[in-house]
């Protein structure tokens, strides 16, 4: 999972205070088990600030320091964009960061479906690179790649079910 | 740009009022290996008989070797699946009453070559298909991958220019599939033959040079993975 661009794409609809965005960021991705702990939090959103990835307004009059509000700035922009348009290498257990993709290219209203199809690709063409090996290499060779193809064969499944579900998704998590 | 193989130009395929295909492209070369993908109902199967012949596009253009295949005869399109095609189905296409043997020699014998002839070139097949003393068996008593091999020997057998193969391994384990695809492939890349490949399954999909999408009867515009 990667935190700081998750957080960048959670504040580019709207900017937004630290705890705002650690519920939503729980809510849309931590579930019960992986909740995001203030400390990695405001960790994060520091090294985004230095990086000028974001910028830091308030604490408004009256209000406390925790009420600082975090806006993203044109470079953070600009690394999110990169991001989700970047397939990721496929690998085993890339669910939760194609998950992240999914849910906050639909949420700024980014070409989700081309984002996954980027991805299938990606999938296919070091699947056919793992069938090439299993085909010409010893067995021992042919049983690892098997494991990789069977899970890259379970995260296209994934990405082919999501897909032909963004439509339902887009309406459950719009704000 | 040199001609395709194997080539459907904007074609459209309806049953009765539902629409398979919507004016789909695709380009077959010369000894590549193509895998057609897209969930059920997209239209993939209805491409794969149309480009074979089975059935002409309602609209459009199908070219094989740059002649339009879609403006033929019943009669000529039959002929030239028998000649010029081969096809591997997910069931039931060997003649259960045969042997491996007879199955493998159907399509040559079909063709008018001599008898002697044809059994002997289908028995060359048998050590490739890795069925070696098996020929003798009707089909019914081979196991689904041997028997899925015997139908990959009856469909090359006739050295076709292209083969078609629909969910080839779909009723198949996995360990079966995989030898039934090594041997398409294999003896695709052997002959010279070109492949159309439909599958649901990215792994046998991965055996291709290239896969395409079907969606909603259009071929997906690739994407180029990075």
């Amino acid at each position: 999972m990667n935190v700081p661009t998750t957080l960048l794409g959670l504040l580019e609809p709207e900017p937004s205070h630290g705890y705002e965005l650690k519920r939503e960021y729980d809510t849309l991705f931590g579930g019960d088990t992986r909740p995001l702990s203030f400390g990695q939090l405001y960790g994060t959103l520091a090294r985004l600030e230095r990086d000028g990835q974001i910028a830091m307004h308030g604490p408004e009059q009256g209000e406390g320091p925790e009420r600082k509000r975090y806006v993203i700035t044109t470079n953070g922009v600009g690394q999110l964009e990169r991001w989700l348009a970047e397939p990721e290498r496929p690998e085993p257990m890339l669910q939760a960061t194609l998950y992240a993709k999914v849910v906050l290219a639909l949420l700024s209203n980014r070409p989700a479906a081309e984002y996954l199809d980027a991805q299938r690709a990606a999938h296919h063409a070091r699947m056919r690179e793992l069938t090439t090996l299993r085909r010409t290499g010893p067995l021992r060779q042919a049983l690892l790649a098997d494991y990789g193809l069977f899970h890259l064969e379970a995260d296209l499944r994934w990405i082919d079910l999501t897909t032909a579900r963004l439509d339902q998704l887009r309406k459950e998590i719009s704000r | 740009m040199s001609i395709a193989v194997l080539e459907a130009d904007e074609i459209t395929k309806s049953f009765g009022a539902t629409p398979a295909l919507r004016g789909a492209r695709i380009r077959l070369e010369r000894g590549e290996v193509v895998a057609v993908m897209g969930p059920s109902g997209s239209g993939k199967s209805t491409l794969l008989h149309c480009l074979a012949g089975i059935f002409p596009p309602d609209s459009g253009a199908v070219r094989y070797d740059g002649r339009r295949l879609d403006q033929l005869g019943d009669t000529e399109r039959t002929r030239l699946r028998r000649t010029d095609f081969g096809f591997v189905f997910q069931f039931g296409q060997l003649v259960p009453e045969l042997t491996a043997l007879d199955n493998v020699a159907l399509p040559l014998l079909l063709a008018g070559v001599h008898r002697r002839e044809a059994y002997t070139r289908a028995a060359t097949w048998f050590p490739r298909l890795d069925l070696d003393g098996l020929s003798g068996r009707r089909t019914g008593e081979l196991s689904g991958g041997q028997a899925q091999r015997v139908a990959v020997g009856r469909a090359m057998v006739s050295g076709p220019k292209v083969l078609f193969a629909d969910e080839p391994t779909g009723s198949l384990d996995s360990l079966s599939g995989e030898k039934v695809m090594d041997l398409i492939v294999d003896t695709a890349r052997a002959e010279g033959t070109s492949v159309l490949l439909v599958t649901h399954d990215a792994r046998v999909a991965a055996y291709a040079d290239r896969e395409v999408t079907v969606r909603d009867g259009l071929v997906a515009t690739p994407v180029v993975a990075s």
